[in-house]
């Protein structure tokens, strides 16, 4: 096989397009979660622990207020400096921050508080202990707790959505993407390595998977399409928040206000592809 | 995902040859090894068994009724690697004798009634399509609506890239599905057979009201070369193993295959059978 092979579907210059999506949402100077939650929410309060043993600096929860609404919020951090990175595992969660958003989830649905999640990590950690601690385990369960939570749910995919490491606080009423951000079955490097048995191809990979946040809109994964700055959220950060905290709270209205109901959403993700009738 | 050598041991068995152990290499007639159900009878090394031999084994003789047969997929993104997606689907389903990754139907096993679903590995992997989410939603559906115990044998390498995050989403949409089971108050027996990674058992796969494996499946959400790739980890003998994870307490019981309808017949009598005063009382 050669590059050229592969240049018949994926075009370079789509290749090249869909690979400058995945930089800009990588970007060491964009806004993480908690930049934009310290922006976007009133009176962010971290709270700590899933409550068995752990606290995974990879995922954040705590309670909020936007405009008059009381929030519980959970959020994937990435670090900035290199000791934050290390601490926070690049945004990537060990089965603690799952069961962690686990809690955030029950905290939520006892004291009857909408729950906005921020999703930027690269994926679960891919490691020897996640897996002792039943990473597989610990999403799935994540999975069951959303699709049980009885109260009004948004998703906001703000950089990286990575695989069933995004997918653990995503299955929401509903689903906001960042204009440069992006949902995927596997990275770009990843899906590279199994699709053409080598890394370097993942800008042909990004093309393939056609993992633009635009693409989600068009097939009803997300609702709404949030714009960021000219050039992207890494080159202003109050900007970014400005377009976005309207628009979280229109949505949450949205969601409240059309009748709530958590069998509705199970019904989204039931029938979300759309190709079979039911 | 690709589709392992192990499997050619009984491919050549189909053909009437001899079955050779992947593990052992020892050689043994066709005949012989069908008896044992492709475990072999040196080593006790389970080959992977395809989608229809996995139901010839569970369900009783005669008892097994296909649902959805015509149920298959489309290739959504007009996915293009190193050849056509469609190609390769058009390929799998003459090899494998299947529309796509998943068999369901009902049956019986030694007469306890059920829903039955069985991945094929075989199958691209047995990974994660829309149609083998859909035909596994279905199962699920249909086993509520006749109050049926849902059995799934998973034996897949996780999401099928080709598919992308419609691949993805099929982890949301099996999970909705057994809310139903659920609610219907009827088990899920979840069954791990080699190998069970990725998206699969990081959704329905780890979800089953009881978990059992078959001896030395690799089970995990990573594989072990990523992990060694990503974080130059040593790891630890036996990583990922079925017995790997019942030691950790995130499998009930580690079976052998020899055993398996046995064991299933077992719970069936205790979850499906005729209620006393007392857990009638609670239905
Ligand atoms: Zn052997």
């Amino acid at each position: 096989m050669t590059a050229g092979d592969l240049e018949v579907e994926a075009a370079p210059d789509d290749a090249a397009a869909a690979w400058a999506h995945v930089e800009v949402s990588r970007h060491p100077d964009r806004p993480y979660a908690l930049d934009l939650i310290q922006r976007c929410l009133d009176d962010f309060i971290e709270l700590h622990g899933d409550r068995q043993g752990g606290d995974d600096a990879a995922m954040v929860i705590g309670l909020a207020r936007l405009g008059g609404h009381r929030l519980a919020v959970v959020a994937n951090q990435k670090g900035r400096t290199l000791e934050e990175r290390g601490r926070r595992n690049f945004g990537m969660a060990h089965p603690e921050g799952y069961r962690k958003a686990q809690r955030l989830f029950t905290l939520a649905g006892r004291l009857k508080l909408p729950v906005v999640s921020f999703i930027d990590t690269p994926g679960a950690y891919p490691g020897v202990a996640a897996e002792e601690r039943g990473q597989a385990w610990a999403i799935a369960q994540t999975l069951e707790a959303q699709l049980a939570l009885p109260t009004p749910y948004l998703a906001v995919v703000i950089g990286e959505g990575g695989s069933g490491g995004a997918l653990a606080t995503l299955l929401a009423d509903s689903v906001m993407v960042l204009e440069h951000a992006f949902l995927s079955v596997a990275s770009p490097e990843a899906a590279a390595a199994i699709l053409f048995r080598d890394a370097g191809q993942k800008q042909h990979a990004a093309a393939a998977l056609r993992l633009e946040a635009k693409n989600l809109l068009e097939w009803g994964i997300a609702d709404e399409i949030v714009p960021e700055p000219e050039g992207g959220a890494h080159t202003d950060w109050e900007k970014t928040a400005a377009l976005l905290r309207p628009r979280l709270e229109a949505r949450l209205r949205m969601i409240t206000e059309r009748g709530f109901d958590p069998a509705r959403r199970r019904a989204r993700y039931r029938q979300l592809d759309g190709l079979f009738d039911a | 995902m690709s589709v392992s050598t192990a499997y050619t041991g009984v491919q050549a068995n189909k053909e009437g040859s001899a079955f050779t152990c992947a593990a052992c290499k020892a050689t043994y007639p066709a005949a012989q090894v069908a008896g044992t159900l492709y475990v072999c009878p040196g080593c006790s090394h389970h080959a992977r068994v395809g989608a229809h031999e996995r139901i010839r084994q569970l369900a009783d003789k005669g008892s097994f009724q296909e649902w959805d047969a015509n149920l298959t997929g489309t290739d959504r993104l007009g996915f293009f690697d190193t050849r056509a997606y469609v190609d390769r689907l058009d390929e799998a389903r003459a090899r494998q004798q299947l529309p796509d990754a998943l068999l369901t139907g009902s049956g019986t096993i030694h007469g306890f009634a059920a829903g039955l679903a069985a991945f094929d590995f075989g199958f691209l992997g047995g990974s994660l399509s829309t149609a083998v989410g859909e035909r596994l939603a279905r199962a699920i559906e249909h086993s509520a609506e006749a109050q049926l115990p849902f059995v799934c044998v998973t034996s897949s390498g996780g999401a099928r890239m080709q598919e992308g995050v419609f691949s993805l989403m099929q982890m949301a949409k099996s999970v909705s599905a057994l809310h139903e089971l659920a609610e219907a108050h009827l088990p899920f027996i979840s069954i791990l057979v080699d190998p069970t990674m990725g998206g699969s058992i990081a959704s329905f796969a780890a979800l089953g009201d009881v978990i059992l494996a078959e001896p030395k499946a690799m089970i995990g959400f990573t594989g072990a070369r990523v992990i060694t790739q990503a974080t130059y980890e040593q790891l630890p003998a036996g990583f990922q193993t079925s017995e790997f994870h019942h030691a950790r307490g995130l499998i009930d019981r580690v079976v052998d295959r020899r055993d398996l309808k046995a064991v299933l017949a077992q719970l069936l009598a205790v979850l499906a059978g005729p209620a006393g005063e007392i857990d009638q009382a609670l239905a």
